[in-house]
């Protein structure tokens, strides 16, 4: 199954995150699990969510990201996103990325 | 080293004011992204794949012991515990936070170092010869030279939204080892036939996706001229390079453009107009400058290096490592050590925390508290007394730091790549790591000789692919990260842009098709040419047959 999720930097700190939407509300998390799945039909409205969080200055640089479900979890369809998710695939960045909020 | 003066640090204190006011601004939303984005490109902080990335500069790769620590305290402080040093001489933290950045630019400061110009349309971190002042084949110490044409450049009013970036590189040995013929300026210390000191001033050299090897611009310059040449050289480029397109807008374009005798007319005459300006260096300015620069206090060579000397013949390990990463000093007694920071499972030019506390305790204890940063991602230890190279030996070893690749196969460059950089198009790092693996054998290593092999992520060649011998570029071919080969690239006195031998290869192929290159040299080397010479003799046929095959 393929969708996209919403990602972008947060501004204060500099990291990746994603959107995750409850209801009227809309929180930006490191964590590419807990970000919305969205159709197509529904990315401009959270694109527009998205943008609100950019006059709000909160995050920067937001835009859609194709992934798939694979044994239930969230992966982005690209080797960038997939970077960008989970950080280097390689050296002394060991990445622990925080799953609290940004 | 230079030692900031009260107006230095002044200026300093005030930039980062400014800066921490901008920041804030920015979060409180008072300044939006595009207005933010050139005020932070201009104190050196990206926004990259994964996070922000602050660049520091390490002005012509000159770094204290104190100035070391404090960019471990920095790493572990403010980032992920460690840093990366750059091609040109500058350190990079990958994980700052925007909020830290201005408490990162406070700590720098206390120690004279700063992150000003490190990005941005602007004249750049100057970069030099990393032997500088060591160098048997010194001509003239380029240092001195290098904090002029830092100082003039800083926070220069003219020239803070050039066309695009401008690189300078200066040279003050008969061999080139600050790549200055790949560099938008390119400055060697020359004597002219009366034996006075002058430069030799090359322009219009560059990387990325036009790749150029600068011309000769002036054949001499005299040393009082040197900034006022400089300012007419970046007044023509200001005045005449490309602003309606980006990859057209670097100074080797212009040059390109208009040839290289017309450029220089242009040039000419704009100098005519400043020559005999407040710019004219006199004797005195050059001299206090040079004052920051001293010789340290060396001591006479000692009288026993029975140890030195017998540990050499009869170590295998030790006699390798002395062979490669020592280098003959203009003082005797003294050798220059070269530090690789190309490790087996290590991204090139990395270094953790702990590692740099324990460089900077290295250089307290067996120098004079001295670390030269190369162009390589290497690292310097500059003046070690012969007698204490076993001892030396034995803490670099037991820090990983003790590798003898220098010049060899794995002392790879390689850019951050799409592991970290925004602009990439492949990643390099596992790919050079996947190489250094199947060449760990220093045996082998050895017997290959002199080899460069640089690979970059992305057209824009920040670790000079192009002027390696064995060059890699990664690209994007739907979807697929798939990397260009190219050869017979040099970047020294006889420098060269690489030709690409065929088509690009996908990751997992890459080690072995070097392998195919290393083979193709090895059955068709004469004596003990290098590689590069080899090449050079025999074209890329018999290299397209291994790799192609």
């Amino acid at each position: 199954m393929t969708a996209s999720v919403i990602t972008a930097s947060s501004l204060a700190l500099g990291h990746v995150v994603y959107l995750r939407l409850e209801g009227a509300c809309c929180r930006w998390l490191s964590d590419i699990q807990a970000a919305t799945l969205l159709k197509e039909e529904d990315l401009d409205a959270a694109l527009a969510r998205a943008a609100e969080a950019v006059a709000e200055n909160e995050i920067i640089d937001p835009y859609a990201v194709a992934v798939e479900i694979r044994d239930g979890r969230i992966e982005p369809l690209s080797l960038r996103e997939r970077i960008r998710a989970h950080g280097p695939t390689t050296g002394d960045a060991k990445i622990a990325l925080s799953r609290s909020a940004a | 080293m230079y030692r900031y003066d009260e107006f230095d640090h002044r200026l300093l204190s005030q930039r980062i004011d400014q800066f921490r006011d901008q920041v804030a601004r920015r979060l409180s939303g008072q300044l939006d992204e595009d207005a933010f984005r050139p005020l932070r490109l201009r104190n050196g902080v990206y926004l990259q794949l994964n996070a922000y990335m602050l660049r520091v500069n390490i002005p012509y790769g000159l770094l204290s012991s104190v100035q070391m620590r404090r960019l471990a305290d920095i790493a572990e402080r403010y980032d992920r515990g460690y840093g990366h040093f750059s091609t040109r001489q500058n350190i990079q933290f990958n994980w700052p936070r925007l909020v830290d950045i201005p408490d990162m630019l406070a700590a720098l400061a206390e120690v004279e170092m700063h992150a000003m110009q490190s990005s941005g349309n602007c004249i750049r971190n100057i970069t030099a010869d990393h032997l500088a002042g060591i160098a048997a084949d010194e001509v003239a110490d380029p240092r001195p030279y290098c904090e002029i044409i830092r100082q003039w450049s800083t926070l220069h009013p003219e020239f803070s939204f050039l066309p695009r970036k401008f690189k300078i590189a200066v040279s003050g040995a008969s061999r080139d080892r600050a790549a200055v013929h790949v560099h938008d300026i390119g400055i060697r210390i020359v004597r002219n036939e009366a034996g006075e000191t002058g430069f030799h001033i090359l322009v219009g050299g560059g990387l990325g996706r036009t790749p150029v090897i600068g011309k000769t611009l002036r054949e001499f310059l005299p040393e009082a001229d040197l900034l006022s040449y400089l300012e007419a050289v970046l007044r023509v480029y200001n005045r005449h390079g490309r602003r309606d397109n980006k990859y057209k807008a670097r100074i080797k374009i212009l040059v390109n453009d208009l040839g290289i005798e017309a450029f220089a007319a242009l040039v000419e005459e704009e100098w005519q107009r400043l020559r005999h300006s407040a710019l004219r260096l006199g004797r005195a300015d050059i001299e206090r400058m040079k004052a920051h620069f001293p010789r340290p206090d060396y001591l006479p060579p000692a009288n026993d290096t029975s140890e030195y000397e017998a540990l050499r013949r009869d170590d295998p390990a030790f006699g390798r490592w002395a062979r490669n990463a020592v280098f003959s000093h203009r003082q005797p007694g003294y050798g220059i050590v070269m530090v690789s920071l190309k490790r087996s499972g290590r991204p090139t030019g990395d270094m953790r925390a702990d590692e740099m506390r324990a460089m900077a305790r290295l250089a307290d204890e067996y120098g004079f508290g001295e670390i030269r940063v190369t162009h390589r991602q290497n690292l310097v230890l500059p003046d070690v007394p012969l007698h204490r190279l076993p001892s030396l030996w034995r803490e670099l070893a037991a820090l990983d730091l003790a590798t003898p690749n220098h010049g060899l196969l794995s002392d790879i460059i390689a850019c951050p790549g799409m592991d970290y950089c925004s602009l990439a198009t492949a990643r390099s790092i596992p790919v050079a790591q996947a190489i250094a693996e199947r060449f760990e054998d220093l045996d082998y290593l050895h017997d290959i000789g002199d080899l460069s092999l640089n690979i970059s992520g992305c057209i824009n060649s920040c670790a000079h692919h192009n002027v390696a011998n064995i060059g890699i570029l990664g690209v994007d071919k739907r979807g697929q990260e798939v990397y260009q080969i190219t050869l017979g690239g040099s970047s020294g006195d006889d420098a060269s842009i690489g030709k690409r031998i065929g088509p690009a290869l996908p990751a997992e192929k890459v080690p072995e098709a070097i392998e195919g290159i290393v083979d193709a040299f090895l059955a068709e080397r004469e004596g003990d040419e290098r590689f590069i010479d080899t090449y050079r003799r025999v074209g890329d046929q018999p290299f397209k047959e291994r790799v192609y095959a």
